[in-house]
């Protein structure tokens, strides 16, 4: 054992390792995955992973098991988001494995640290259509930053240690490691490599003197500049520097959808979310900027609307990225900085100037006072963007929040303001409903003294329901919070503007009673359906030292507002009939 | 759409061609043709690919390629002088009273019948894509059987002449 191993089992409390001791494959992947640094895992058990379950058995590992394997992986992504740290989970071959592939997709497009590792059939039998045997790497390869076919025992820790390195550095992303049966029953004396070494591989990119001062440059002579910073600004941990470079130069910060938390809604320089949904001001910003400097965003169509010609149409666009992909992917840019965004930022900082950016600023801040997020209340009913607005006020802002996806999704974007990074879970690149749940047990694991809330749907809720058995069995004080309109509520808005009213099985009034299912999970179970109730509802579940399930019973026709319909460009924003 | 060849070094692993390939269909590109063989050292294989795009897609696809792990290196032949070869296999129809006649044909392509049947016969040719091509119409009038071609294999000049006219 190296002094370095030596030195991290002391440190971290790990349990020993004898190195060069003949183990399985199984126990080499475990002991691979204590070096590692990993807590918990998420998964499943079935016929291909059994080895590595009897590993389990007994272990240092805390191992949470699901309900369905997308809850596991959902909750292991939820736990990395909250945590930045890569999330772990297991499943068998063949349905097991398959069953992880939309979490996979939705870790690969919102650049989340997964190492998935799945059984599948021994090897003499691959290729055969054996009993739940599927190409899981062959499937899959679209949808993870990597994947590895492990075919020898001797090959495994190296492969381990790789993994982890991929999935967390550079643009972090999932990885998957599939082990047939045979490897992982078969004996060989455990190591494990100190280092990685991936021959084409560049895991960080600092930028060059000479690329950070034309970045400068390009800023400095701006005088309606605008900061469009996206999920690379939280990855790269870069919230700091962001704060710094933006307070500095004056420049005002739009917050990506992906980037909500890093920069703080509260701060005087925040413009909140663009796009689709964003807000005016913001939209407005992009539309006026003479500089739009990407930050760890990468432009994508709920921003551009897929009119990119008409996108910043007056303004240079400068972009930083750890990912020379998304350099001038999406649109034409100014200046390009492929580079981890908190050491452009820290070398940029002492450079940069104070923009002439005050008239602009006052501008912003006209439009912004103008045209808030604004929503009509109406006596007894109970509308959801007051639900999102109670559980901001009731936490101050301080709350971990997940979200499933659509019309909740939004308005948690809008009315709850965001002032850390990590605070904000929601699936954005692939929209997976079923997400918000998992991630959120995900979330409360990693921070056990924290309120965790997971806003859900009526219909995303019920995508991964099932999950109310691991808040039960552990105890897990996740705060459901499902803003119940009885309907698919963002298909409805749509079938409402684009589909002439015709209202296509969005009918959800058949949902079970959210509270007696609560209750049978063991779970407390409240429902409020006006303000008052709400408010005392909601007091109620903060107060409960458990997991609670709240029906907020939510106005049906409710739609979402600032909306930029598809095919519109930023100028085109319905802002709402009040 | 300009044609454009890609050179990629890639870790010699299984699936590294699914992983290629799978990244040209996903992001909209089409493989005119790809080829892929050892190299000089022991472990990685070289794909040749050829692809059309304007700059701004081909910038793109080289920088997907590199972001895949088992992609040692990407390099756009066509941005310098480059050599471009192509093998085909042409089965023509023809009796062996012919052979004469055909060999005229091929000679001057510096290609070579290499089998030769009762009532067809098999054309060996190399060269660049054009050549082969040029091949091709004059053997069409006898009647093409059958025809199998790589594909190129291409790499870059060593030195760069000062102008095209000194490429052979």
């Amino acid at each position: 054992m190296s002094v370095e191993m030596a030195e991290l089992q002391k440190k971290n409390d790990i349990p020993p390792i004898q190195f060069g001791e003949e183990v399985t494959g199984a126990e080499t992947l475990l002991r691979c995955l204590i070096l590692e640094q990993v807590e918990y895992i998420f998964g499943y058990p079935g016929g291909a992973v059994l080895p590595i379950y009897d590993s389990l058995y007994g272990s240092y590992f805390k191992h949470i098991l699901t309900r369905h394997e997308q809850g596991a992986i959902h909750a292991a992504d939820g736990y990395a988001r909250a945590t930045g740290k890569p999330g772990v989970c297991i499943a068998t071959s063949g349905p097991g494995a398959t069953n992880l592939v939309t979490g996979i997709a939705t870790a690969q497009m919102d650049s989340v640290p997964l190492v998935c590792i799945t059984g599948n059939v021994a090897q003499s039998l691959i290729g055969t259509d054996a009993f739940q045997e599927a190409n899981i790497t062959g499937i899959t390869i679209p949808i993870t930053k990597h994947s590895y076919f492990v075919r020898d025992i001797r090959d495994l820790p190296r492969i381990v240690k790789e993994a982890f390195h991929i999935a967390t550095t550079g643009r972090p992303g999932p990885v998957l490691i599939d082990i047939p049966k045979d490897v992982a029953n078969a004996k060989a004396p455990f190591t494990y490599p100190d280092q990685v070494e991936i021959r084409g591989y560049r895991a960080s990119l600092v930028p060059s003197d000479e690329e950070v001062h034309e970045f400068v440059k390009a800023v400095s002579e701006a005088k309606r500049p605008v900061i469009l910073a996206g999920g690379g600004i939280i990855a790269a941990q870069a919230e700091k520097e962001l704060r710094d470079f933006a307070e500095k130069t004056r420049i005002p910060v739009i917050n990506t959808f992906m980037g909500l938390g890093g920069f703080p809604g509260t701060h005087e320089l925040s413009l909140a979310m663009p796009g689709m949904h964003g807000n005016y001001t913001a939209n407005q910003a992009l539309l006026n900027a003479d500089c739009v400097i990407g930050l760890g965003a990468r432009f994508d169509d709920r921003i551009t609307m897929g009119r990119t010609k008409e996108f910043a149409p007056k303004a240079r666009i400068v972009h930083v990225d750890i990912d020379p992909a998304e350099l001038g992917k999406n649109v034409e840019t100014a200046v390009t900085v492929a580079g981890d965004v908190k050491s452009t930022l820290a070398k940029a900082i002492p450079l940069a100037k104070t923009c002439d950016s005050e008239a602009w600023i006052n501008q912003l801040k006209e439009w912004r006072e103008q045209y808030p997020y604004k929503y009509k209340k109406d006596g007894d009913v109970l509308k959801p963007q007051a639900v999102i607005e109670l559980l901001y006020n009731s936490t101050d802002g301080e709350a971990i929040v997940t979200t499933d996806v659509g019309q909740h999704q939004m308005w948690t974007a809008q009315y709850y303001k965001f002032k850390h990074p990590r605070s904000f879970i929601s699936s954005g690149g692939l929209g997976t409903m079923g997400f918000g749940f998992p991630a959120a047990i995900g979330a409360q694991i990693a921070h056990p003294d924290r309120t965790v809330i997971s806003v859900v749907g009526d219909g995303g809720f019920q995508m991964t329901n099932q999950e109310l058995a691991i808040v039960s069995q552990y105890n897990i004080p996740v705060k459901v919070a499902i803003v119940n309109n009885q309907c698919l509520g963002m298909v409805r808005q749509w079938q409402e503007l684009f589909y002439d009213n015709r209202y296509s099985q969005i009918d959800l009034t058949c949902s079970p009673d959210f509270v007696k299912l609560a209750e049978a999970y063991g779970v407390k179970g409240l429902r409020a359906s006006t303000p008052e109730e709400a408010e005392a509802v909601w007091a109620e579940a903060l107060a409960h030292d458990g997991p609670v399930v709240v029906d907020f019973r939510v106005a049906q026709g409710e739609n979402v507002y600032p909306m930029v319909a598809t095919g519109n460009t930023l100028d085109q924003m319905e802002l709402g009939d009040d | 759409m300009q044609q454009h060849t890609i050179s990629v070094l890639v870790n010699d692993q299984p699936g590294v061609l699914t992983r290629v390939a799978t990244l040209f269909g996903q992001r909209g590109f089409n493989i005119d043709s790809i080829t892929v063989g050892g190299t000089e050292e022991q472990g990685l294989s070289r794909m040749i690919i050829s692809t059309g795009g304007d700059d701004r897609q081909i910038n793109q696809l080289m920088k997907q390629l590199h972001k895949l792990i088992d992609v040692i290196s990407v390099t756009n032949l066509s941005e310098n002088p480059f050599v471009s070869r192509e093998l085909a296999l042409i089965k023509v129809t023809a009796l062996p009273s012919q052979l004469a006649e055909l060999n005229g044909i091929v000679e001057p392509f510096r290609a070579a019948i290499v089998d030769v049947g009762p009532s067809s016969l098999i054309v060996q040719v190399t060269g660049d894509t054009e050549k082969i091509d040029a091949l091709l119409v004059l053997l069409q009038s006898y009647g093409v059987i059958e025809l199998t071609r790589t594909g190129s294999v291409a790499m870059a000049r060593s030195i760069v002449p000062a102008t095209a006219a000194a490429m052979v």
